[in-house]
């Protein structure tokens, strides 16, 4: 036991940067779905994203570029979405699953040129002195600046949802867009807005995987993230704080379980390797136990057509 | 983006169009050709060949007819309990996982009973099957009405611990022991295996369960009170609880339903074209099949036709892949580009295309026909 | 997107496109008669530069030898399970003459394909069921374990390697066996460390397992995953690692000692050849050093010319049969010899070993 305390410093820091994707896709899509959209396509998003961030690094030698355009490749991703659902009135459900199918071929078409290219890693923000303050340096000041971005923006979401007048607009839209259009805001412009944003955040997510946790691009190299950080809105019941508590919850079990595979105890792989997944399990049963939390915090109209003209 | 900027809008119908119901598809197919033909030309391909290859290929022969039905079956199966659950507005998003337990549960039997087996071994396997994928929807059951948990969380969660567990019991109590330790279980015996129904073909007894499937969902729906009741909570719940219908059962039903669904078309496809139990069952029929739910419009004939398209798509995919060199990673697109055209081009069911003339009246409003 | 990632970009496609326009189906008109059909069937993309990739290289090296003389078809990105027969089927009945199936998990479906085309011949990579028309081979990985294991026992300053493994089946189990008894000879206080990730291919997850290894104080990280996630991994901390399946330097140049590389280009064209000949027969060929099925990726220069001397003097035991991966003394992870001196494992025992030897932590996950 004592051998797994030792291990924590590292385990928690490598927990950081695994909720990391988690975390930024999952941020983009309370937004998309507090405006009332559900966009399932997160993972298509994700890998065009990182195969986009990736291969803009790999041609300009700037990771800049690259994050840049990997977020700009999820907007154009979530473009096609929003086109379909919100100005087609497509089921978003269907239109959300067809994205990630088509995101997931498209992002290995463009990728065959650059796999087995190696570049080099986002590098990481070494903070003068705070990086080499024990126990806590590692974990906390000596990330890259997705990571960074990625905690700064559980604050500037939380605050743009609750406390501009934006947010109180874009969460009105998404708890009743009757009322809201009747009262004049543009449902089809906010909403558009939103969805780009996840896009946007999903491409960044998926950058984040190509640039920096492992810098490569591999096909289907997500691995599933975008549905786990769909899981993720739901169990943070679309509050970005909690949001953050389960991706570091989901990320702190997964980067554990490997730790005591490593240890040698006598537990077998598959049973720890679930571990992470029943825990998130668990912990939603915890919270979700108060009924009225939940109805208070699922947008109304989530996956609901708007249609303004009769 | 407001809507008044636009020439167009969109004017809903008053009631949904019925020629547009069968013309809305012929015209997503013509605009994915439109556009398939431009991509693969663009990228030096005969686009001629790689649609034929696509679309028609693998069905102009028997056989292509056959594994057509064989690929379509699992996900019509799963797909309509997805919608009857979907109807109570509640997402069985983890269907997937459901099957994997279906098909150990039913493939189990035929493990345990190895050489022992008799005429009911195989219907008792279905059953079995059916029991699994239950008890695996169970537990978003349980923990949506007791403990208010997401079944979209849960049962998702769930799917990974179901595929984690399929690993764990391939390495250990189901391995084949003549099978040099690999993972995968032993080979079923004719008898624990589904009957074909065409000789040489792989077209097994599951199409027929597939089709009452279907029509066992469309009874369901339109002509018995639970189905009803299924309709009414997901779409007015305040209406139903005033009614007395009870939101837990009804949360019961189709999470159980769906559940026996899913574990039936995995033991259908343990104990018919793979006939054993290896650690691949699923390349992911639970997840399409949501796509296939949707595509039919939670409908079960619309169910039917889309599973076949689907299929068609897959199929069409290796085809071209065999025939043409096309990457496999083209399939994908043009998957989804089909997806995209016929979701897009659904809204003419709904609404028709209007100039816009004067500013917009206020209008009574048609409730607008949402599929949640 | 600026200009030039534009046209990167659609010049990757464009080529893309183009090279598997050329090198697979194509246009077969009258011509097709004399040439013989080469199907490949593979679980991975070929873009995966591991495992695939490596099969893909003997297909072309079968159109590069045999020219106009044969045609190949590939698919990629096979599920294994029922959708295998039904590609394989096609395959078989669209003149294909004979079929590579390069995983594992296509066994069942080769085997029934070929019960129904007995005049098409079937090879399964990595089974052991073989028929009439069926025939199966392999590479006898564990041999790169072993020569990778004397090169670590010499390196390891911290006596604990890392090996991330993808799922416990007796191929890999071998491996790790292999490297560990390796390993102890020259450097008996050394230990193997195994994390499962249950997958091939996730770079993701192999990169986090390699990282908790490394925390856990591993100073070489070994692997039977396909990515290179792990090199570069080991690359970040200063560690050394051991490439899989493909040469994996440009992930880790400083850091990557070697790889156990598959080369399948001398078995397949002699294969193609046979089918030519009409001298084609169902047999088990399973190849190592020796059958030239694989080879190890050039040695790091970093490391210690007595180390490499070690190492290749093994290798060259292991081709002129001197030495055998597997000779006795072996004891299992409770101590108990299950192989006497003198004495080495058969084949059959190799091909289903599934338990540690001693040295390793850990359980197998069962």
């Amino acid at each position: 036991m004592i051998a797994v305390f030792d291990s924590l410093a590292p385990i928690l820091a490598a927990m950081i940067t695994a909720a990391t994707p988690l975390l930024l896709a999952a941020l983009g899509e309370v937004v998309t779905e507090k405006s009332g959209v559900l966009n399932l396509g997160v993972e298509g998003m994700m890998l065009v994203g990182a195969v986009s961030g990736f291969a803009v690094t790999v041609t300009t030698g700037s990771h800049a570029m690259g994050i840049l355009m990997a977020a700009c490749a999820g907007v154009v991703m979530a473009l096609i979405f929003a086109f379909l659902t919100l100005t087609l009135l497509a089921n978003q459900v269907a239109t959300g699953l067809a994205l990630t199918l088509f995101g997931t071929g498209l992002s290995a078409l463009i990728g065959q040129g650059f796999v087995g290219t190696p570049i080099p890693r986002l590098p990481e923000l070494n903070l003068p002195g705070l990086s080499d303050l024990p126990f806590i340096g590692p974990i906390l000041f000596s990330h890259d600046a997705l990571v960074y971005l990625g905690l700064a923006m559980v604050g500037a979401v939380s605050w743009f949802l609750y406390d501009t007048r934006a947010g109180l607009v874009l969460r009105a839209i998404g708890e009743s867009h009757e009322a809201a259009h009747a009262i004049g805001f543009s449902v089809l412009g906010i909403r558009y807005l939103a969805v780009m944003f996840g896009g946007a955040m999903a491409g960044l997510a998926g950058a984040y995987l190509s640039l920096a946790y492992t810098p490569m691009w591999a096909e289907n190299m997500s691995s599933g993230r975008g549905w786990i950080a769909l899981a993720l809105v739901v169990f943070a019941t679309w509050k970005p704080g909690r949001l953050l508590l389960g991706a570091w919850l989901f990320g702190f079990v997964s980067i554990a379980e490997l730790h005591v595979q490593g240890l040698g105890l006598r537990v077998p792989s598959q049973f720890l390797s679930m571990l992470p997944y029943l825990a998130t399990i668990f912990v939603l049963v915890l919270i979700s136990r108060d009924a009225t939390r939940i109805r208070l915090n699922a947008p109304a109209c989530l996956g609901k057509v708007f249609h303004p003209d009769a | 983006m407001r809507r008044d900027a636009l020439p167009l809008r969109l004017e809903a119908r008053a009631t949904p169009s019925a020629a547009m119901v069968w013309l809305t598809p012929v015209l997503a197919v013509g605009l994915t050709l439109l556009s398939g033909f431009a991509l693969f030309a663009a990228l030096g391909f005969d686009p001629v060949r790689v649609l034929y290859g696509f679309f028609v290929e693998p069905v102009a022969s028997k056989r292509g007819i056959t594994e057509l039905v064989v690929k379509a079956t699992p996900l019509a199966t799963i797909a309509i309990g997805l919608a009857v659950a979907v109807r109570a507005n509640v997402w069985n998003i983890g269907a997937e996982g459901q099957l994997l337990m279906g098909a150990l549960t039913g493939g189990g039997l035929a493990l345990v009973f190895h050489g022992e087996e008799g005429p009911w071994l195989l219907p008792a396997m279905l059953v079995a099957g059916m029991l699994g994928g239950m008890a695996w929807a169970a537990i978003p059951a349980f923990l949506r009405t007791r403990f208010n948990a997401s079944e979209i969380l849960t049962s998702l969660m769930l799917v990974y611990v179901g595929r984690l567990l399929l690993g764990f019991l391939l390495n250990g109590p189901l391995r084949d022991p003549e099978g040099f330790n690999f993972p995968e279980s032993r080979l079923f015996n004719p008898e624990a295996m589904l009957p074909m129904m065409v000789p040489g073909t792989r077209m097994h007894l599951g199409a027929v369960f597939a089709l009452l499937v279907v029509g066992g969902g469309w009874l369901l729906l339109a002509r018995t009170f639970i189905g009803f009741q299924i309709k009414v909570v997901g779409l007015t719940p305040a209406a139903a609880a005033y009614a007395g219908f009870n939101e837990k059962r009804v949360v019961w039903f189709t999470l159980l339903l769906s559940g026996a669904l899913a574990g039936l078309a995995g033991v259908m496809e343990v104990a018919g074209p793979i006939g054993q139990i290896t650690p691949y069952i699923s390349p992911g029929y639970g997840f399409t099949a949501i796509i296939v739910a949707f595509l039919g419009r939670l409908h079960p004939v619309g169910i039917l036709l889309a599973a076949l398209l689907m299929a068609l798509s897959y199929l069409g995919g290796d085809a071209v892949q065999i025939t043409l060199g096309l990457p496999q990673a083209m399939t994908g697109v043009f998957q989804g580009m089909l997806l995209f055209f016929l979701l897009g081009c659904d809204v003419l069911v709904r609404y028709r295309i209007r100039r816009r003339r004067a500013p917009a009246q206020p209008q009574p409003q048609t409730a607008p026909v949402t599929v949640p | 997107m600026n200009r030039r990632t534009f046209h990167k970009t659609l010049a990757g496609l464009a080529g893309a496109a183009a090279v598997l326009a050329l090198t697979a189906g194509g246009t077969s008109h009258a011509s097709a008669a004399d040439k013989l059909k080469v199907g490949f069937v593979y679980v991975g993309p070929i873009s995966d530069h591991g495992y695939s990739y490596q099969h893909d290289l003997g297909r072309q090296a079968v159109v590069k030898e045999f020219g106009d003389k044969v045609e190949t078809t590939f698919v990629e990105n096979v599920p294994e399970g029922a959708d295998a027969e039904r590609v394989v089927e096609q395959l078989a009945s669209s003149g294909h003459k004979l079929i590579f199936t390069t995983s594992f998990g296509f066994m069942n479906p080769t085997l029934k394909v070929a019960q129904r085309h007995p005049e098409v011949f079937f090879e399964h990579a990595t089974g052991y069921k073989r028929s009439a028309n069926l025939a199966t081979y392999a590479a006898r990985f564990y041999e790169g374990r072993t020569v990778v294991g004397l090169i670590a026992g010499k390196l390891t300053k911290s006596n604990i390697i890392g090996y991330v493994a993808s799922h416990p089946i007796p191929e890999v189990i071998s491996g790790i066996n292999a490297f560990t008894l390796a390993l102890r000879e020259v450097n008996p206080k050394a230990e193997v460390r195994v994390i499962w990730v249950n997958s091939w291919y996730d770079p993701g997850k192999e990169a986090a397992a390699a990282k908790a290894l490394i925390d856990q104080g591993a100073d070489v990280i070994l692997q039977h995953t396909d990515s290179p996630a792990p090199v570069q991994a080991a690359e970040e901390r200063g560690l050394w690692s051991v490439g899989q399946s493909s040469d994996m330097t440009r992930f880790g140049p400083k850091s990557h000692l070697t790889a156990i590389v598959d080369d399948w280009s001398g078995y397949y064209t002699a294969r193609v050849k046979a089918v030519m000949d009409g001298t084609w027969k169902s047999q088990d060929t399973w190849g190592g050093f020796k059958d030239k099925m694989l080879y190890l990726a050039p040695y790091n220069p970093a490391i210690p010319k007595d180390v490499v001397a070690l190492a290749e003097t093994a290798r060259q035991n292991i081709i002129e049969g001197k030495r055998h991966p597997f000779q006795g003394p072996i004891k299992d992870q409770s101590g108990k010899e299950i192989l006497a001196q003198g004495k080495t494992l058969t084949d059959e025992q190799i091909l289903k070993m599934d338990y540690y030897v001693e040295g390793v932590q850990g359980q197998i996950p069962r």
